[in-house]
């Protein structure tokens, strides 16, 4: 019976290691697995595919480096549906590393579609501080707010800039988001006060608290969460990339995680129970 | 009158922001607008105020030897080296005080600023957030525990979720026919985050809302004043 009491004191550099092959492997022999696009995905999706050539999408890039792994292939994914389907996109940050995301993101995908010219159809307007006030402020006054592109470069000398004023030529707000200034404050703003559609992706521990705002009054209109959510819009898009390679890894790492919760838990009955007989003998 | 003026201030700023929400005209709609300027502005000072700050904390901790004050060494020179190579060589898209020579180009592929970004800062970062996956994994297999009907409600929910939330999930119940499939992996997932999930979570924001509101005028009304700073 010793061996249910070491169910209860597995060495954490045991599940380290584990959990560390499990995710190595997976990414070295490309161990992939089935998977089904959800109706949150799909929304987003589709919002993107309703639009028509030529309108104008702001997609703002609201994280960093550290959630790069999850977000970025979204932003990829992203931006392929746009310039497959003619949309022009106009991107901001409200985090400082987001104008890098952002052009990193642009580098890879301006590689399979040279027809896309910066200014013509994308644009990067750069990083602003102030999160919710810099989003309220756009909506008065975007030519204000963002009188230049990331590179310093006068708005009016971009033809995609052409007649914006505010948030009235925009088709749709995309946030892509690992927390706060983020997705939140767009649909409080872009959504709840000019009555814009707004979606989103953010990490999969921001998902659930961003997902009350999928509801009837369509306040967010899809949400791609964390690196499934990544996955399922690169298999929409039909090209698969980084996501779609790292849902190996992540599947088996939480089967190891569900692997170590059943034995801490049958370890923990086991002993339970004897522990319950010892006493019950006890005068 | 150092603190009466910034409570003013504050009252003053505070009302006209609620009011002009309410009466969008001249002259509210305006002067809002201008507030919100203003504080673009602010803010952008804030970045550089929070960098000198982060400069000063530093020095001061590695001046009195704190406990670990070599990595304070570190923070600095990193830090000091990624402003020195923004200001002298540039970044992708802004020009720097100096110009980059063709040879830096070819060996580094891009500018030095760009590429410590891209081939340090990212992957440091990167890796320091992949290692919640292992901390998060020893966490819950001792804290994931059938102690109680709660606890093991929790225990349940999660593990359905983990598995429905990742393409195993699929894997695992994709053969049950069309007309079950309320009972495969990925749906059960959907439920929990759609309904449980989304009603706790509409609780909590509500409550905080309620609470961003009270603190709000708390601090419009001058009740509120520990960010003036001081006792």
């Amino acid at each position: 019976m010793k061996i249910f009491e070491r169910f209860l004191t597995i060495d954490r550099r045991i599940i380290f290691l584990l959990i560390f092959i499990g995710v190595a492997l997976p990414l070295i022999f490309m161990i992939t697995f089935n998977l089904e696009v959800t109706e949150n995905v799909q929304s987003v999706y589709e919002l993107l595919q309703e639009m028509e050539p030529g309108t104008r999408i702001l997609i703002s890039f609201d994280y960093d480096p550290s959630t790069k792994p999850e977000i970025q292939p979204m932003a990829i994914a992203l931006l392929q549906q746009a310039f497959t389907n003619r949309l022009r996109v106009i991107t901001t940050a409200l985090w400082p590393m987001g104008v890098q995301m952002c052009n990193e993101a642009y580098e890879t995908v301006s590689a399979e579609y040279p027809d896309i010219e910066y200014g013509i159809d994308f644009i990067n307007l750069g990083y602003k501080s102030g999160g919710m006030v810099t989003i309220n402020h756009m909506a008065k006054d975007f030519r204000s707010t963002f009188p230049a592109d990331a590179g310093g470069v006068p708005i009016d000398d971009f033809p995609i800039m052409k007649g914006i004023k505010n948030f009235d030529k925009i088709g749709c707000m995309i946030s892509l988001s690992a927390g706060d200034p983020g997705l939140k404050q767009w649909v409080m703003i872009v959504h709840d006060t000019f009555n814009k559609p707004v979606a989103g992706g953010t990490t999969a521990v921001q998902a659930p608290t961003m997902l009350p705002y999928v509801n009837e009054q369509r306040q967010l209109i899809g949400l791609l969460g964390g690196l499934k959510g990544a996955a399922e819009f690169e298999l929409l898009v039909k090209k698969p990339g980084f996501a779609t390679k790292g849902m190996g890894a992540q599947s088996i790492a939480h089967l190891i995680i569900i692997l170590f919760i059943v034995i801490g838990n049958i370890g923990y009955f086991v002993t339970r129970k004897q522990q319950d007989t010892i006493k019950s003998k006890k005068p | 009158m150092r603190r009466q003026i910034p409570m003013i201030i504050t009252f003053l700023v505070g009302t006209l922001i609620i009011v002009s929400e309410f009466i969008p005209h001249k002259p509210f709609g305006n002067l809002s607008t201008t507030l919100e300027g203003w504080f673009l502005i602010i803010s952008g000072f804030a970045i550089i105020l929070g960098q000198l700050s982060l400069f000063k904390v530093n020095i001061i901790k590695i001046h009195r030897r704190t406990p670990n004050w070599q990595y304070y060494i570190i923070a600095l020179v990193s830090f000091s080296i990624m402003v020195l190579c923004g200001i002298l060589w540039g970044t992708q898209q802004q020009p720097g005080l100096l110009t980059v020579r063709e040879g830096m180009l070819n060996f580094f592929g891009y500018k030095p600023f760009d590429y410590i970004f891209k081939y340090f800062f990212e992957n440091l970062s990167a890796t320091m957030f992949s290692l919640l996956a292992f901390f998060m994994a020893s966490a819950s297999y001792r804290a994931f525990r059938a102690r109680s009907p709660e606890s093991t409600l929790l225990l349940i929910a999660a593990v359905l979720v983990m598995l429905g939330r990742t393409t195993i999930g699929s894997t695992l119940t994709g053969w049950i026919p069309n007309s079950l499939n309320f009972l495969q992996l990925p749906k059960i997932a959907s439920f929990i985050m759609k309904y449980p999930n989304t009603a706790g979570q509409r609780a909590i924001m509500i409550c905080a809302g309620l609470g961003v509101i009270g603190s709000s005028l708390r601090i419009i009304l001058g009740i509120e004043r520990s960010y003036l700073g001081g006792k």
